[in-house]
């Protein structure tokens, strides 16, 4: 097996000759910080927190939860069945492969499952959407303290965090 | 999204990314990842193989636990069944990453951004 694709890199040159001479400058910190688990994972509380714009097909018509630009955090209640989630996104490998099995990218069956074998307490009542596309500085300074508060709302002891 | 995990380390909730661009994410710096080697689009597996789906997630929930460091990177042990083309061909102008409706509601999106951004709404 060949060594994992340099995106940085990729982009940069894909990027460059699309025309676009500003490369992307990507988040780097020295630092890293780390929370210890404060008891066994059989006692935790779970979430997701997903960056793929999923969503779900309502029964009435009316709009399921999804990020916009002037509200770029939202969450979707755990037990939305399986068969009504779906996402739209363009931002993915669509030459090599599919979003069409929401479990390959937003894992809720199998943390339900988890919890169903005991290895997680629970799942929250909700998981989170993020829009991460388009500022940095935005991301720090409003959606990241929107989705912790939203943690801290439903006891979440830890984070599954999958970025498509 | 590795922004969001560092923000919640730093205000005690433990994280684990399960993603596919291993460079981006160690480039940011998060506590926990499990690196799936696979096109942009499946971190938890190949679409519609649960068993493969189970155990990625089941590796995330362990390095939650046995984690004792930050920056630790786990490599999911599978590879991608059709090969490895698709590493050479990703992000090239035989394989365009965004292409039609998806490249102008990218570019709109980006627009839009722009204009919210100048009248401070975002």
């Amino acid at each position: 097996m060949s060594d994992y694709v340099r995106y940085i890199d990729k982009t940069r040159e894909y990027y460059l000759s699309q025309g676009y001479d500003k490369p992307y400058k990507w988040a780097h910190f020295e630092d890293i910080p780390f929370t210890e688990l404060t008891k066994p994972l059989d006692q935790c509380r779970a979430t997701i927190v997903s960056t793929s714009s999923i969503t779900y097909r309502q029964e009435e018509a009316s709009d399921a939860p999804h990020a916009t630009l002037t509200d770029s955090v939202y969450s979707i209640d755990t037990d939305v069945p399986k068969d009504r989630l779906f996402t739209d996104i363009g931002h993915f490998d669509s030459h090599e492969t599919t979003l069409e099995d929401v479990d390959s990218f937003y894992p809720v069956t199998h943390l339900r499952n988890l919890v169903a074998e005991g290895r997680l307490d629970s799942l929250a009542t909700r998981c989170h959407g993020v829009l991460t596309s388009y500022s940095q500085r935005r991301t720090l300074e409003v959606d990241a303290p929107e989705v912790l508060r939203r943690c801290r709302e439903d006891q979440v002891d830890v984070a599954f965090m999958v970025p498509v | 999204m590795s922004l969001v995990a560092r923000y919640l380390e730093e205000n005690g909730i433990p994280t684990v990314l399960i993603a596919t661009a291993r460079d981006i994410v160690e480039r940011c710096g998060v506590a926990r990842l499990v690196h799936t080697d696979y096109p942009l689009g499946n971190p938890c597996g190949q679409p519609f193989n649960v068993e493969e789906q189970r155990q990625i997630v089941a590796v995330a929930a362990d390095l939650l636990e046995t984690a004792t460091e930050p920056g630790t990177t786990i490599t999911a042990p599978f590879e991608w069944p059709k090969g490895d083309e698709w590493k050479r061909l990703v992000l090239t102008e035989e394989r365009p990453f965004l292409e039609g409706e998806h490249y102008d509601k990218w570019m709109q999106g980006k627009e839009r951004y722009r204009e919210l951004k100048k009248e401070g709404k975002v």
